[in-house]
């Protein structure tokens, strides 16, 4: 009986904590005003925020029925394709000029996205 | 006996990763599904192993721990400090950066997990890889002294992952 009280609290501060987390990542997409910064909301919102949502989700189950390990995997799976995604919409940017052209590698001749192949040369000036 | 260990299973810590992804999709612990996901843990690296041609020398499982704890934490930290940069400081006073990072790490599975952790902590995102994979670039969101950020990136998540995959 006190673990299910202990569990309902615990779960409704992780549930509070998740979702204030994910109000914060869209005020974040709201408020900054170019691209790149823009993007910095999402990655908060794919952690933490998802992180305590599906903590709580565990939780609940653990208290109130079998127990699931589920959660883990889905956290486990967010945290590997959540940088894929932010990388890509960076890649976007970078090549459609849309943000402040990065500073050139010290090593090597430019960055990746931005090299682009002998025949496509025309296409990416268009 | 190593050799033919080696043989059955090239990449061990894989076919460790989907024999315990496979117990936990079941949701319960039984001896036939364990049994079954290691089947599936060595087919599966078997199948695939034309798209993973070099093998990292060597891995340690301890130091990879350790180091996901640091991550987790710096993870918990950052999302806090990022929050309240998002809630209090006005745009006009916000200090985007590009930094760049000279990497001297060689493997691309290594490089691959420092820009993902790069990632996941909050303010920072890696954008690009230069043409020759030696720097990386990395966008941060709000900073008054760039070098530092760098510094802090590779003192804290590259000198481990060096360690992991030395």
């Amino acid at each position: 009986m006190i673990w299910q009280i202990i569990g309902m609290y615990a779960v409704g501060l992780a549930l509070l904590i998740g979702a204030g987390f994910a109000l914060v990542g869209a005020i974040g997409l709201m408020k900054f005003n170019d691209s790149m910064t823009r993007l910095h909301a999402p990655t908060k919102v794919g952690t933490v925020g998802i992180g305590s949502l599906l903590l709580a989700s565990m939780i609940h189950s653990y208290v109130y029925a079998e127990g699931s390990m589920h959660e883990l995997l889905i956290m486990a799976f967010l945290f590997v394709t959540a940088p894929i995604s932010a990388n890509f919409i960076a890649k976007v940017n970078i090549h459609k000029r849309s943000c402040d052209t990065p500073p050139s590698p010290p090593r090597d001749d430019t960055w990746s996205t931005l090299n682009v192949p002998e025949a496509d040369r025309e296409v990416a000036a268009e | 006996m190593i050799k033919s260990l080696r043989w059955l299973m090239p990449h061990p810590f894989l076919t460790l990763l989907l024999a315990v992804v496979w117990t936990l999709l079941q949701n319960s612990v039984s001896a036939g599904m364990v049994v079954f996901g290691i089947i599936l843990g060595i087919l599966i690296p078997w199948a695939t192993a034309v798209w993973w041609p070099d093998t990292p020398r060597s891995f340690h499982l301890t130091k990879m721990m350790k180091y996901a704890v640091v991550v987790i934490w710096d993870i918990m930290v950052a999302n806090v400090q990022v929050a309240w940069i998002v809630l209090t400081v006005p745009n006009a006073k916000l200090r985007p950066a590009w930094i760049v990072v000279p990497l001297e790490l060689k493997q691309p599975e290594a490089i691959t997990m420092l820009a993902g952790t790069i990632t996941l902590t909050p303010g920072t995102v890696s954008a690009d890889l230069s043409d020759a994979g030696h720097s990386l670039l990395v966008h941060v969101l709000h900073t008054d002294d760039p070098d530092a950020v760098r510094d802090e990136i590779k003192d804290r998540y590259e000198r481990r992952l060096k360690e992991i995959f030395a």
